[in-house]
C-alpha cells in the first residue's frame, strides 16, 4: 500500500498525519458562506445555500472593464497598482471588453458624445453587471454642472449606477471602501427574486 | 531679436497697427483684418524675422467682436509674436485663413469654426470637427443658449 502511493506521486495519508502532529488546523475564512464539518477522512463537507455560494464566488471575483475618461482614473490605475492593490478584494483584473468585464467604474466625465457610448457598452456586458460612478463628473457632473453644453450631469442618466463615490478625485481607499459595499450589496441577492437594474430604470430629465 | 526691432519691421509694413506688451510675454500687435494675410505671409517670409512655427491659434469672443488670435514663433532666431485679429460682424463673421502659410492653422481653424462660427476664406476644408455636423449654434460665443443641456448660473 505504502509502496503504491509513493508510484503515484502524492501521499495524502502521510502529508496529513504529519500535519496533525505539527498542530496544523485548517483555516476556514470568517466570510466563508457556510458551515464546514470535518469528514473524519482528511475531507470536510460543506453545509450551505447556493445563492450563499454563487453570491460568494461573484463578489469575489469582479473583473473591471476599463473605463477612465478623466483624472478618476488616475486613482483607479492607483488602486490598481501595487500600493493598494484591489486585487486583494478579488477585482482581479481589467478587463478591454465590456463582454469580458463584470463591472464598470466610470472613472471620469461622461460628455453627450459618451453617453451613447457608455450604454452601448453597458448593454454588451453580460449579466449579472455592475455599476460603480466613481467621482464627482460620474455623480452629478460634478464641476461641470452649469453653464456647461456638453456634460451629461450624472451617468445615472444613461445606466442605472449601483455605487456612488464621492470626491474629485476619491482617493483610492475611498474606492476601495465603494468596491466593498458593492460586494456586500452581491451577497444579498436572491437567485429566486432576480432584479434587472435596467428594467424600469428612470433616465430622469435633462 | 527685441520686440522693439520686431515692431519697428512690422511697422513699415502697413497702417492701423496696434502694439502692446502691457501684461503679456510677447509683443502682441492687433492688425486689420483686411491686411492679415498680407502680414503673415511677410512674418513668415521676412529673412530678419523668419517666424516659421505657429504654435497656438485661439478662437475669441470679446463680447462685441469676434477674433482669432495667433500665437508665432521663429525655430531659428528664436523670438515671438502675438498677432490678434477681430471682426466686429456676429451673423457671417469672416476672415483669412492663414493655412497656405502654416499648414498646421488647417485643424486650427476647422476647430474656431466649430466653436466660434468664424469662416476663413480659402480654406480647403472647413467643416464641423469636434460637434456633429448638424449641431445647431456655436458653444463657445458668450451668447450662446441650450436650453436642453446648459444650467446657466
Amino acid at each position: 500500500m505504502e509502496k503504491k502511493s509513493i508510484e503515484m506521486g502524492v501521499d495524502k495519508t502521510r502529508y496529513l498525519n504529519q500535519a496533525e502532529a505539527e498542530g496544523f488546523k485548517e483555516i476556514v475564512p470568517d466570510d466563508f458562506p457556510g458551515k464546514v464539518i470535518p469528514g473524519g477522512n482528511g475531507g470536510n463537507i460543506v453545509v450551505t445555500t447556493l445563492d450563499n455560494v454563487i453570491n460568494w464566488g461573484r463578489s469575489n471575483s469582479l473583473w473591471s472593464l476599463y473605463f477612465g475618461t478623466s483624472c478618476c482614473a488616475i486613482e483607479m490605475m492607483q488602486t490598481g497598482a501595487a500600493k493598494h492593490d484591489y486585487s486583494r478584494f478579488g477585482f482581479e483584473v481589467a478587463r478591454p471588453s465590456a463582454r469580458q468585464a463584470d463591472l464598470i467604474i466610470i472613472a471620469g466625465t461622461i460628455v453627450n458624445k459618451m453617453g451613447p457610448v457608455l450604454r452601448r457598452l453597458y448593454d454588451q456586458m453580460a449579466e449579472p453587471k455592475y455599476v460603480i460612478a466613481m467621482g464627482a463628473c460620474a455623480i452629478s457632473g460634478g464641476p461641470f454642472f452649469y453653464n456647461t453644453y456638453s456634460v451629461i450631469k450624472g451617468a445615472d442618466h444613461v445606466i442605472p449606477v449601483d455605487v456612488y463615490i464621492p470626491g474629485c478625485p476619491p482617493r483610492p481607499e475611498a474606492l476601495l471602501e465603494g468596491m466593498i459595499m458593492l460586494q456586500q450589496k452581491i451577497k444579498t441577492e436572491n437567485m429566486s427574486n432576480k432584479v434587472n437594474p435596467i428594467d424600469g430604470f428612470d433616465e430622469g430629465e435633462i | 531679436m527685441t520686440n522693439e526691432k520686431i515692431q519697428n519691421i512690422v511697422n513699415g509694413w502697413g497702417e492701423g497697427f496696434e502694439f502692446s506688451e502691457e501684461g503679456s510675454e510677447f509683443l502682441n500687435v492687433v492688425v486689420p483684418k483686411e491686411q492679415l494675410h498680407s502680414v503673415c505671409s511677410q512674418l513668415r517670409s521676412h529673412p530678419d524675422l523668419n517666424f516659421d512655427y505657429l504654435f497656438c491659434v485661439t478662437g475669441m469672443d470679446w463680447g462685441e467682436e469676434l477674433g482669432v488670435i495667433y500665437h508665432l514663433e521663429s525655430i531659428t532666431n528664436r523670438h515671438n509674436i502675438v498677432v490678434k485679429v477681430k471682426t466686429e460682424d456676429r451673423e457671417n463673421p469672416t476672415l483669412d485663413s492663414v493655412c497656405d502659410i502654416w499648414r498646421t492653422a488647417e485643424f486650427h481653424e476647422m476647430e474656431i469654426f466649430d466653436f466660434f462660427g468664424i469662416k476663413f476664406n480659402n480654406h480647403p476644408n472647413l467643416k464641423r470637427l469636434f460637434l456633429t455636423p448638424d449641431w445647431d449654434g456655436y458653444p463657445l460665443r458668450k451668447d450662446y443658449v441650450d436650453e436642453a443641456n446648459m444650467i446657466v448660473k
